[in-house]
């Protein structure tokens, strides 16, 4: 058997019981080889529950920075013999299988193409603690020393981690450091250090972070100036209320009266939060909620109230695998088509889709500009993986002269210098209109804000004219926000072809990672990353110039590729889906292979048959 | 449609303490049914905020769907107003009155709006003590889907469609008591004696007032068998009591007996004179605001006026800690801790 062979490059997978502290743990692996400038990307696998589920956390380490998922195993580390058995057959041929020897693997389990490697963690962690939970824990730990060895890792960057982990916790520092020494000093005894596979200290990292998207929405929150936020729990979008709250009592505490300036309310269903988030942006606040999937169907209804009134407000969406409950802790880009036309009659919603922590940092403020200067509901579609996963970013910046812009708002000054007031009066020809918070002014400037039709003064009306009238210029407002919303990022690939690859949200690293295989196919694609909807004219051109468009997404229906399809009354021969929608992160060796399979013949013949071809030709 | 009302007035017509006139608390002209007991709330809610000299702008008025729902639009037309979505009232208040903590809110909503689509919003708004007067103008119809009996009808009780009500109904004053509410009174759209400073009352309270108005509808509900016709209800209301709303600095002229009339000192310094009818409720101790309602319930009566009110009443804003400057007036300054802390948030998560 030839071993797989490789310096900072490669995937382990952790298999682990749901509840034992692991996840901590896994978490200082990653991010030691973080520190020790290599590229990561963790991935939480884990099961709605809270105890006792196997559960599974997958990093991947590239030198050249692939953030996305590759796909395939080259090291599994299980603690779990609920899942060992499917763990052991996961990994790739030449790769290792460590797992804990204190019962002696099953033997029908064993691989000839896999390399055994034995840990007695249990036995350790039985010998050395007495207290249950610090046997579960400390299993945990031990395997991480042991890693350290067997994969060259520097020890003095773990020991420093986890000093910083337990700042304030001092004495918890000595018993981790014990237990990484000893899993260090067995492996060291036990086994040639290091194996095949391991790392070296590297630069790749720069100034990057790792970060949640979940943190840094919260965080993105508190920069856009929120001051209301409604929500109902859910998975797994409750991180983002929890790291608003986090912030917002570091700086938005008065520190001389104790006063907050912000209001958390957790309301009693989605259907509330969305109501309150709602009051909020019509009283002058900026609001927003955060939600999955479940939560946004609730919302519906209210979601067409506040685009029919013109009233900002901002919805998160963490995407989960549906339908109805679906898999709840699993990740998906699934709620396009129903955040899109959320709710009943002729509804569009504004849609940003960012792909990494900053974007979800960035997005987040804008979200709050973009609600009050278009008047419209703003959903940020991001999603499990991207929300709760570390993932490497750019780090977070806000430019300190920046203003927020609080949209067409009225004053009492500016309604004492006008004729009439017009709440749904297009003034500017952008289709915009102007609008006032109640307690303005005495006697002007009042109106009454309702769902059901009424003319530009805000009376009601059931005049089909003026019904109509209304409609098309929500429609001309449409067009406005295609000015507003961030464009495409688009990477031209060098080549003239006609083929391309779309992209949105957390599909990103692997899809530029297929990409960069796929020519080593002989397929060649420009590519394009949509981060909003409406989509804008450089979506058109984009999509007009190329004859083939791989149109990649996570989920089975291909919710973009009909969006667009409906947007731009495309044919179905344009737009080629490239799908998963197993729950788990896309990953590149798999839009790879759905692209090859897809493409007969190459649109770009390798080198040497060009030469060749270009030669019969002179 | 809506009409405005025309602009010519009685240039004689008594001034409030800003120099308004009662017309200048008045709306569209109503598009309900004539004779219908939303309006004559929708009076009672005009002459209360006159008589009070509140500012009509300083008011925002609240409601979901329905018959009543619509009526916002018949009063205070200086004041926003949002019609919001059925049942959802209490949401789109609590956001508002989050957002802004200078305005008065004023919630309306009918029974199908509150006890039956919107029973969980009301049950949760009452729970967190938004300070706001949610009026219900109860009728046990729906009148604009023409006639269901609604979740407030009695059992037995008929609409004009004549078949007897099957289900128990629900008592929005138990239940909101049971809820926590600060401040529980039921009314009679046709009593405005005791309507007006009722609503005055609630409008004064911190915390969260409910007043649950038997407001018959005159085209599906006022038959003979319905328990909410005008005939049945002046038949088989009784009273707890009248009460006096004094405004703060006014001198209390009216001499009382002894013994059946107590003043409370309301949270801005108004004082509202109780005076007692009823031997057996003490509006000041829930239980026996729980004991009397169930009594009455009993026996077939239907009680009115003040239930019950908490004078120590702690509202939603003070339990968040929320800032004395309303939320919606921060700006950049107090909002926004610029990019030095993210320097720092950088810095750790590496």
């Amino acid at each position: 058997m030839k071993p797989i062979t490789s310096v900072n490059d490669f995937v382990i997978k952790f298999a682990n019981v749901n509840g034992t502290g692991s996840a901590s743990a896994n978490n200082l692996f990653a991010k030691a080889l973080f520190r020790m400038g290599l590229p990561v990307c963790p991935k939480n696998i884990f099961p709605s529950n809270i105890q006792g589920l196997p559960t599974w956390y997958e990093v991947r380490v590239s030198e050249k920075g692939y953030l996305g998922r590759r796909g395939g195993v080259d090291i599994a580390l299980s603690v779990n013999p609920q899942s060992m058995a499917q763990d052991i057959q996961d990994v790739e041929p030449g790769g290792y299988f460590i797992f804990d020897n204190t019962k002696p693997l099953d033997l029908r389990l064993l691989r000839d193409d896999v390399n055994i490697i034995g840990l007695p963690l249990t036995r350790i962690c039985n010998e050395q603690y007495e207290d249950p939970r610090q046997r579960q824990l400390f299993k945990n730990v031990i395997y991480v020393g042991a890693l350290a060895a067997l994969l060259d890792m520097d020890f003095k960057v773990l020991t420093g981690l986890v000093a910083d982990q337990f700042k304030g916790k001092e004495k918890l520092v000595l018993p981790n450091i014990h237990a990484l020494e000893m899993g260090h000093q067995y492996a060291k005894a036990n086994f040639d250090c290091p194996l095949s596979i391991r790392v070296q200290t590297s630069d790749k990292v720069g100034d990057k972070i790792l970060l949640d998207g979940n943190t840094a929405l919260g965080l993105g929150a508190i920069y856009g100036g929120a001051t209301v936020v409604a929500w109902y729990p859910i998975t797994p979008s409750t991180s983002v209320v929890d790291a608003f709250e986090k912030y917002a009592k570091r700086v938005r505490i008065d520190p001389g009266t104790g006063r907050h300036n912000y209001a958390i309310v957790q309301a009693e269903d989605e259907l509330s939060a969305i109501g309150m988030v709602i009051g909020a942006s019509w009283n002058g606040a900026r609001s927003f909620t955060a939600t999955s999937g479940p939560g946004l169907s609730l919302m519906s209804e209210f979601l067409g109230l506040a685009y029919f009134a013109e009233i900002p407000t901002v919805l998160f969406d963490v995407q989960r695998a549906g339908p109805s409950t679906g898999m709840p802790t699993r990740t998906q880009q699934s709620d396009v088509l129903s955040a899109a036309y959320a709710s009943h009659g002729d509804t569009k919603h504004v849609l940003l889709f960012p792909s990494t922590p900053k974007e979800c940092f960035d997005f987040g403020a804008l979200s709050f500009d973009l609600a009050e200067r278009l008047q419209t509901p703003i959903l940020l579609m991001t999603d499990l993986d991207l929300g709760m996963n570390d993932n490497m970013s750019e780090p977070l910046v806000w430019d300190d002269e920046r203003e927020y812009d609080r949209g067409k708002v009225l004053t009492a000054d500016d309604l004492d210098n006008m004729e009439r007031f017009g709440r749904y009066q297009d003034v500017d020809g952008d289709a915009i209109p102007y609008r006032t918070y109640p307690g303005t002014h005495p006697h002007k400037g009042a109106f009454f804000t309702r769902g059901s039709s009424r003319d530009v003064f805000a009376t009601y009306t059931e005049r089909g004219e003026e019904y109509e009238d209304n409609m098309l210029r929500l429609m001309a407002k449409w067009e406005t926000i295609k000015e507003y919303v961030p464009g495409p990022e688009i990477v031209a690939c060098g080549m003239d072809t006609d083929d391309a690859v779309l992209y949105f949200g957390t599909s990103e690293e692997s899809s530029r990672e297929a990409v960069d295989y796929l020519v080593e196919d002989g397929i060649h694609l420009d590519a394009m990353r949509i981060k909003s909807f409406p989509f804008n004219k450089e979506v058109e051109d984009f999509l007009d110039q190329h004859k083939r468009v791989f149109v990649i997404e996570q989920n089975r229906d291909a919710q973009l590729r009909t969006l667009l399809m409906a947007e731009f009354e495309l044919g179905p021969d344009k737009l080629k889906s490239v799908l998963c929608f197993d729950g788990t992160p896309i990953s590149a060796r798999n839009i790879r292979k759905q692209i090859v399979q897809m493409v007969s013949g190459h649109n770009v013949m390798p080198l040497h048959q060009q030469q060749t071809a270009s030669g019969a030709g002179e | 449609m809506s009409y405005q009302i025309p602009k010519f007035r009685h240039p004689d017509l008594p001034v409030n303490e800003l120099g308004y006139t009662k017309a200048d608390y008045e709306g569209s002209i109503s598009t309900l049914c004539a004779g219908c007991g939303h309006d004559s709330i929708s009076g009672a809610i005009v002459r209360a905020c006159h008589e009070l000299s509140l500012e009509p702008h300083k008011i925002a008025k609240m409601s979901g769907i329905g018959c009543s729902s619509k009526s916002p639009a018949y009063f205070l037309g200086n004041s926003h107003g949002f019609n919001s979505v059925h049942g959802r009232m209490p949401s789109v208040v609590t956001g508002a009155a989050m957002a802004n903590r200078d305005l008065m809110y004023l919630g309306i909503s009918g029974d199908g709006d509150t006890a039956a689509i919107g029973m969980g919003q009301f049950a949760h708004v009452v729970r967190r003590s938004l300070n706001m007067v949610y009026i219900v103008m109860n009728n046990g119809v729906y009148g604009l889907t023409k006639g269901q009996d609604s979740a407030t009808a009695d059992k037995g009780s008929a609409s004009k469609k004549g078949d007897p009500n099957l289900f128990n109904s629900i008592d929005l004053c138990s239940m909101a008591l049971q809820l926590g509410a600060t401040f529980v009174a039921r009314s009679f759209s046709g009593d405005k004696a005791q309507l007006v400073p009722l609503i005055k009352a609630a409008m004064t309270h911190r915390g969260f007032a409910l007043i649950d108005v038997v407001s018959p509808c005159v085209t599906f509900n006022n038959n003979p068998g319905s328990t909410k016709s005008y005939e049945y209800v002046r038949e088989h209301a009784e009273a707890t009591g009248s009460i006096d709303f004094v405004p703060i600095m006014q001198e209390i002229t009216t001499s009382y007996h002894a013994g059946t009339t107590q003043e409370v000192t309301m949270h801005d310094g108004s004082v509202i004179c109780l005076h007692k009818v009823s031997e057996s409720l003490d509006p000041f101790d829930r239980r026996s605001a729980m004991v009397a309602l169930e009594d009455h319930r009993s026996d077939g009566s239907i009680l009115t006026g003040l239930i019950y009110m908490d004078k120590n009443a702690h509202d939603l804003h003070e339990m968040l800690e929320t800032s004395q400057r309303p939320l919606n007036e921060l700006e950049e300054a107090d909002l926004c801790p610029g990019n030095r802390m993210l320097v720092n948030i950088n810095a750790s998560l590496r």
